[in-house]
């Protein structure tokens, strides 16, 4: 049977939240049009985890686990996922749209000389095809695409697709061994100071601009980031003028985020920011400039000085908090 | 070094976009058009390179004829050659075949000993033509490069990841895509401005290249933009005026996100 096969990413061993989205996607696309859905696992000593993936929908789940692989390589989990598209003939291959499925997909789809939409934020099944939309022109437009008639490579945005856990077991099936030649080596992964949560994973994001005056405001946005348990996110200006690292540059030369929450303080909203975090589910915004664009694009906003307004607010949600 | 920097000429980032009513094309009536951001970092960090080492920079780009422009931009800020395979409309949107035209047109004008690209063309922002080419040529390829240092035959880049940054080790020849971070692109000069007139652009068709443009369009095509829409306008957020009372401002903000938006 023709199917939606999804490629699950690992980090020492830990089920990616975002590959759980794009397989519980692929569930409720392949419900819907009789497909089934797979997945292929890549790693080393992550075989255990691979049955768990039934609960999201996986009916077989490919385990390619090499020492080889045990730290991601572009070409040998590319080998990886090609030996599982071989075996399962799908549709359609479904990934995270994260920093190594934008990094996978290109080569993958290369390989197999498919098309790939990339960082879709809607997906359907059309006449036995996979048909997705995502934003292009920064956010301003949607290209709705396809794979003109082959199979195609989706890489889904995360935090769009919920996750949704159910019951089941999936089959598992090792894959042979596949990683040949790897050139291209990740010699160490360099951890960010602190642990600190990374806009692209969070769930909600306090983010601070120009309006905050200085480097040393920051941490007023960290405080109310810290109560929601937040990642701390950044417009470009603040980037460009050295007050917090790249990392947390939320935008069109940033990251690309859509949090359950954003909360833009002092941020006017330039294209180049809108661009980055537009399709967040809740915009919430405190700049002083009631013309500021983005209010345009905020659900809740308060005009006002955020040095004025973040104090109380940050009462007012701990308030809130303890009434549980 | 030789290196390669691949460029797209993309709509400005602050363009308005517009789009004909039932078309999966914008308006490109008032577009002004550019050298895609992260190919300025590309391009710049081959330039320095240059500068390092010795060797030449050569710009290559598939497009329409107006991209010309883009490459007499590239060879103002510093580049040496450029390389302009004319087309592009048939095969708009599909990485694929623009990865197939440009590893066609490195066949026939390399070899190189590095590539580099911008992390995404800004407009129809896939991040994938960097890799595919990579594949294509058989090479190694680094997406999203923030810091690169080039040794013998051998190069280490930091990417960035959720939560930190990889550092790998490839061989070259290698494709790096550049990410913001890498470089502090420069101006073109005055004196670039006036060597680059005298450069002559290099010009292909696609069949120059030994491929068929109208079947890459169509029976070969692998994707394929079938509409093209402006989002939805939001409208009717709820702002509060804080000035006053910033305090009793902040006290309902707190309220309506607890109780109606449920957020916190």
């Amino acid at each position: 049977m023709a199917g939606i096969l999804v490629f699950i990413e690992q980090r020492n061993g830990n089920l990616r939240k975002a590959s759980l989205e794009a397989l519980s996607e692929a569930k409720r696309l392949a419900s819907g049009a009789g497909l089934a859905v797979n997945a292929v696992l890549v790693g080393h000593g992550i075989g255990t985890k691979a049955a768990e993936l039934g609960k999201y929908g996986a009916g077989k789940v490919f385990v390619a686990d090499e020492e080889k692989l045990a730290r991601y390589s572009t070409e040998g989990y590319a080998a990886a996922v090609r030996a599982a598209v071989e075996k399962s003939s799908p549709v359609a291959l479904f990934m995270a749209a994260t920093a190594l499925g934008r990094d996978l997909s290109g080569r993958v789809a290369a390989r197999l000389g498919w098309g790939c939409l990339a960082d879709v934020v809607r997906v359907q099944v059309e006449g036995g095809a996979v048909v997705a939309t995502r934003p292009v022109y920064s956010g301003k437009a949607l290209a709705t695409a396809d794979g003109a008639g082959k199979p195609v490579v989706v890489t889904l945005r995360p935090n769009v697709f919920p996750a949704g856990i159910g019951e089941g077991k999936a089959e598992v099936e090792a894959l042979p061994q596949v990683a040949g030649d790897i050139r291209a080596v990740v010699r160490e992964i360099l951890a960010k100071e602190g642990g600190e949560l990374d806009v692209a994973e969070a769930d909600v994001i306090v983010s601070g601009g120009r309006g905050i005056k200085g480097p040393e405001n920051f941490a007023l946005i960290r405080d109310l980031a810290k109560l929601l348990g937040a990642a701390v996110g950044a417009s470009r200006a603040v980037v460009d003028a050295g007050w917090i690292d790249h990392a947390h540059q939320v935008g069109q030369t940033g990251k690309v985020v859509s949090p359950s929450l954003y909360i833009a303080c002092g941020i006017s909203g330039a294209i180049q920011h809108l661009a980055g975090m537009s399709s967040s589910k809740l915009i919430v915004a405190i700049n002083k400039d009631p013309e500021a664009p983005i209010f345009k694009v905020a659900d809740y906003g308060i005009v006002g000085d955020l040095f004025q307004v973040v104090p109380p607010l940050i009462e007012e949600i701990k308030k809130l908090k303890a009434e549980v | 070094m030789k290196s390669c920097v691949l460029m797209a000429h993309v709509p400005d980032t602050a363009s308005v976009i517009k789009v004909p009513g039932a078309s999966n094309r914008i308006d490109e009536t008032d577009i002004k058009w550019i050298v895609s951001p992260y190919d300025e970092y590309a391009l710049e960090e081959a330039i320095r390179l240059k500068e390092a080492r010795g060797g030449a920079v050569t710009v290559l780009t598939y497009g329409p004829e107006r991209a010309q422009q883009g490459l007499r931009e590239c060879l103002a800020r510093g580049a040496d050659a450029a390389v302009h395979v004319k087309g592009g409309d048939g095969t708009f949107g599909d990485a694929l075949a623009i990865a197939r035209v440009l590893a066609a047109a490195i066949r026939k004008v390399g070899p190189f000993d590095i590539f580099f690209a911008g992390i995404k063309g800004v407009g129809s922002d896939n991040s994938l033509v960097g890799a595919m080419v990579a594949e294509l040529l058989d090479i190694p390829h680094v997406t999203g490069v923030v810091k690169l240092e080039i040794g013998d035959g051998k190069l280490t880049a930091h990417r960035e990841i959720e939560g930190g940054t990889e550092v790998v080790e490839a061989p070259a020849p290698c494709v790096v895509t550049a990410h913001k971070g890498l470089n502090e692109p420069r101006y073109p000069s005055l004196k670039g401005i006036m060597a680059s007139k005298k450069v002559t652009i290099q010009t292909f068709a696609v069949a120059d290249l030994g491929l068929d443009e109208g079947a890459l369009a169509a029976a070969e095509a692998t994707c394929r933009w079938k509409a093209l829409e402006l989002p939805p306008a939001k409208s009717g957020g709820t702002v509060l005026k804080g000035d006053e009372d910033p305090a009793g401002a902040a006290r309902e903000l707190a309220r309506l996100l607890r109780e109606q938006a449920k957020a916190i």
